[in-house]
């Protein structure tokens, strides 16, 4: 096929050879191809960011002052547990697939996926979870509760919305899982001749390792689930310590399952970062092994950890002391990264375009959110900080400035190579500065509420808080705002962006750091019919 | 594209909405059943039917793609690793009841019973310092009435012997397969569907016993709940290997498989010896320990 039609989008001019997409609607509905389905992911997690972030809003709003403002106890338990099961399973996550789809084939030399039925499948099969779970919020007994961990017996008092959260589970534990075997399949099989494991993107490593981990911890996730589902309709007693069950075992499968996702959510952001911060520091990646070998000790050490989630729930001491000294080895593959990325950009010749100005913030506030979960580790010292407003603290830190600020990077970084126009610089650089000031001021002050002992997960609070969570929503707003200004440029770049025809490789000297930059801007509908010969190396 | 020698990429598929819309159906349908809605049955019944024309659709067009030769050694790879992870994933599906049962066993109903420190043993101390730990248990509340434990050496034994039997018939059936010897694997398919099926008869009789007999339901407290958690799952994988490999019986009267392309096959054969590896683990933990 020719290379350098333009087909994205709205486009169907050139469709005349005969593998080009579907006409109209029908075209993203039974898609197969590797952008299409990227394309899909990516807008539904943006979809369901501002879903989500909807329904922090209604957080901040009830918490802006002490007492009972707006919503009811019941509805905001609701609004907290909905709040992260959208971000995690709607959002963050989606939007990873969503860059692996579109990113891997093309960093790897591939003319696709590996498996483009199964992928089409496991895009419906989110939106099919997504739209039961979205269901419970309209159902006697209200949508779930319970916070996002669904732990008993508190989530076995949900009304009619418990078997819909229950399957919406599966139905999400069924596409993380194709979705991880199609990259990891993808990733082992079709990588152009050349392209030997260690020469790989570090975003491509990040993700093989995630997909390992998807396919490990999903099943034990819909496992816990359907013992839920069994205890409360088929009479069985996993949890139930009078037929000789526990409760606790349900938090024990349940952080197995959890704590490793944390890490689903946050390796691919360390190799988006990894991509990002070479190009604007204009160096190679400092310590490419070093690297790899992190993440796949991260992953290791995620299975080992889980009970650090549990400290107060009465383990048996050996059991605390272990968990807090495994914990805290975390710490040193984590430090690595940090380390690699720092000495990356040292005696760079930076520049600071939207991209790297979000990478920048990612070193600087994720560090902040592993430094916290340090002080968590200490078994004694989280008697003080679990279930307050530090933990809050603590895995926002992690996740927004981290994983939600390096996919708004990712956004920046590759809308161009993916539209074929360039967005625009002000506004981006605008959006950045609000968010990373806002950011702080949601989350900064969440330290001090938890360590003066707020609890986490209520509707009212006792009057010594009231300072500091007025502040928080005031940052909570305006965060809440900047992000329309993403979702301006998101539409205006589709829709033309600034006017400028931008490159094949966009930003100075990219296309030696990854393939690519070779292609294309916008790339053609199957990226390498042929495979390429010349591998990049710089990242390495 | 659709060359030897290219990867071949479907364009459009359409069998994977239809598959979801019917999945979908069919769980909305079930959580309406069990919140004692009407209109539950009616839909987990059409979304079946839907999921069940999609497998049969889906499947024939990948077995009449693999058959006119549109699929080269690296489509192969990529499927046999999609298997592989597959199984992998399953693997963790049963490792979590697994897990549920050591836990129970071993850690948490002690310390309900007043042994160690883990964080039951305050339950014991407050609500229920008579109870002693012993397994088979239904708990300290005796959960679900008198019940006699399931021994190994009736039912679960010959089942056991069933299926091992039915392993050695499915690599039997492999090397006719590569042997090309059609009959040898039609025979060897034959009997590997008819053992499983016999397997599950038996399985059935054997949960009638405890239902009708022996005391013993789902309901028995914790013994109860991992005892047919564990063999229920375990009982409707086998249900769902038979019937792939009764499908790749099918196919192989057909004429379908070469000795150098038959990834369904072999896909199926793995899933049926994972069935029968997890069937040990069963006979060993559940059953005789
Ligand atoms: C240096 C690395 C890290 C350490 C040592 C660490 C430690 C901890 C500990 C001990 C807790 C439990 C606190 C409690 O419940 O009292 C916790 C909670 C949490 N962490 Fe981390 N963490 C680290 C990194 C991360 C990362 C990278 C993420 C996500 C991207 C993350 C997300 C979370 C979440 C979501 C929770 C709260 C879960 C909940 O209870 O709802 N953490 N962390
Ligand atoms: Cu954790």
């Amino acid at each position: 096929m020719s290379a350098v039609v333009a087909e994205h989008e709205h486009d169907h001019e050139h469709d005349h050879h005969d593998h080009g997409p579907a006409k109209g609607i029908l075209r993203w509905i039974i898609t197969t191809n590797h952008k299409d389905i990227g394309t899909l992911y990516l807008l539904f997690a943006l979809v369901m960011f501002f879903v989500g972030g909807a329904m922090a809003m209604v957080i901040r709003a009830e918490l802006f002052e002490p007492g009972m403002q707006f919503v009811e106890p019941q509805f905001f338990n609701s609004m907290t547990t909905m709040h992260a099961l959208v971000m995690v399973f709607g959002a963050v996550m989606p939007a990873f697939v969503g860059l692996a789809n579109w990113m891997i084939p093309m960093m790897i030399g591939a003319p696709d996926m590996a498996l483009p039925r199964m992928n089409n499948m496991s895009f419906w099969m989110l939106v099919a979870g997504v739209l039961l779970l979205a269901s419970t919020l309209f159902m006697e007994g209200g949508a779930p509760a319970s916070g996002w961990t669904l732990y008993p017996p508190l989530v076995l008092q949900t009304g009619k919305a418990l078997p819909f959260a229950v399957f919406s589970v599966h139905l999400l534990g069924v596409s993380s899982i194709m979705g991880a075997i199609n990259i990891i399949a993808t990733i082992f099989n079709m990588r152009a001749p050349g392209m030997t494991l260690m020469k790989m993107p570090l975003f491509v490593w990040t993700w093989l390792i995630t997909g390992f981990l998807l396919v490990a911890i999903m099943p034990v996730f819909a496992g816990a689930v359907t013992m839920l589902l069994t205890d409360r309709f088929f009479d069985t007693s996993f949890f139930d310590a009078a037929g000789g069950g526990d409760p606790v075992l349900y938090q024990h499968i349940f952080w197995f399952f959890g704590h490793p996702e944390v890490y689903v959510m946050i390796l691919p952001t360390f190799g988006v970062a990894s991509t990002i911060i070479p190009v604007f520091a204009r160096k190679p990646l400092f310590g490419y092994s070093s690297m790899v070998y992190a993440t796949a000790a991260i992953a290791f050490l995620s299975f080992i950890v889980w009970a650090h989630h549990m400290f107060t729930v009465g383990l048996p001491m050996a059991g605390e002391l272990y968990f807090m000294y495994a914990t805290m080895l975390i710490a040193i593959p984590t430090g690595v990264k940090v380390f690699n990325w720092t000495a990356t950009m040292w005696k760079g010749s930076m520049t600071f375009e939207t991209p790297m100005l979000f990478s920048i913030a990612f070193v600087v506030l994720f560090t902040m959110g592993g430094l916290t979960g340090l002080m968590m580790s200490v078994a004694p010292l989280d008697f003080q900080y679990h279930d307050t407003y530090f933990i809050v603290a603590h895995f926002h830190y992690t996740l927004v400035p981290a994983s939600v600020f390096i996919l708004m990077a990712a956004g920046y970084y590759w809308l161009p190579k993916w539209t074929g126009h360039m967005y625009d610089e002000k506004i981006g650089k605008l959006h950045f500065w609000l968010s990373a000031v806002s950011v702080n001021i949601l989350f900064f002050p969440q330290h001090f509420l938890g360590l003066a002992g707020m609890p986490r997960r209520i509707p009212d609070y006792a009057v010594q808080f009231a300072d500091w969570n007025m502040i928080s929503s005031i940052g909570g707003f305006i965060f809440g705002a900047s992000q329309l200004l993403f979702l301006y440029i998101v539409i205006h770049t589709i829709k033309g962006g600034t006017g400028e025809k931008v490159t094949d490789e966009v930003w100075e000297d990219a296309a030696k750091h990854g393939l690519e930059w070779t292609l294309p801007s916008p790339p053609p509908y199957h990226s390498f019919t042929t495979p390429p010969t010349i591998i990049p190396t710089e990242h390495i | 594209m659709a060359t030897h020698n290219a990867y071949y990429i479907p364009h459009k598929a359409t069998w994977p909405v239809i598959g979801t819309a019917g999945l979908m159906t069919m769980l909305a349908g079930f959580a309406n059943y069990l919140n004692g809605s009407s209109i539950g049955p009616t839909m987990m019944v059409l979304g079946l039917t839907i999921f069940i024309v999609m497998l049969a659709g889906w499947f024939t067009l990948q077995a009449g793609e693999s058959e006119s030769g549109m699929y080269n050694t690296k489509v192969g790879i990529s499927y046999r690793m999609g298997m592989m992870w597959f199984i992998f994933s399953e693997i963790m599906f049963f490792a979590v009841f697994f897990g549920t049962l050591y836990y129970t066993r071993n850690l948490s109903v002690s310390w309900l019973g007043g042994i160690g420190d883990g964080p039951g043993r305050s339950t014991h101390d407050i609500l229920w310092p008579a109870f002693e730990a012993v397994w088979p248990t239904n708990g300290p509340g005796k959960v679900g009435g008198e019940f006699e434990p399931m021994g190994a050496w009736g039912v679960p034994f010959i089942n056991t012997l069933i299926l091992l039997s039915s392993g050695v018939t499915c690599t039997w059936a492999h090397h006719g397969l590569l042997a090309q010897n059609r009959q040898q694997l039609i025979k060897g398919l034959m009997a590997t569907v008819g053992l499983g099926f016999l397997f599950v008869c038996l399985q059935a009789f054997e949960y009638h016993e405890a239902y009708s007999d022996m005391g013993l339901t789902l309901g028995s407290g914790i013994y109860g709940s991992t005892f047919f958690m564990l063999t229920g799952f375990h009982g409707f994988h086998v249900c769902v290997g038979a019937i792939i490999l009764s499908v790749i019986l099918f196919r192989s009267y057909k004429g379908h498989f070469k000795p150098e392309n038959h990834f369904a096959f072999e896909a199926a054969a793995w899933y049926w010896h994972f069935v029968d590896v997890v069937w040990l683990g069963l006979f060993i933990f559940v059953y005789m320990m």
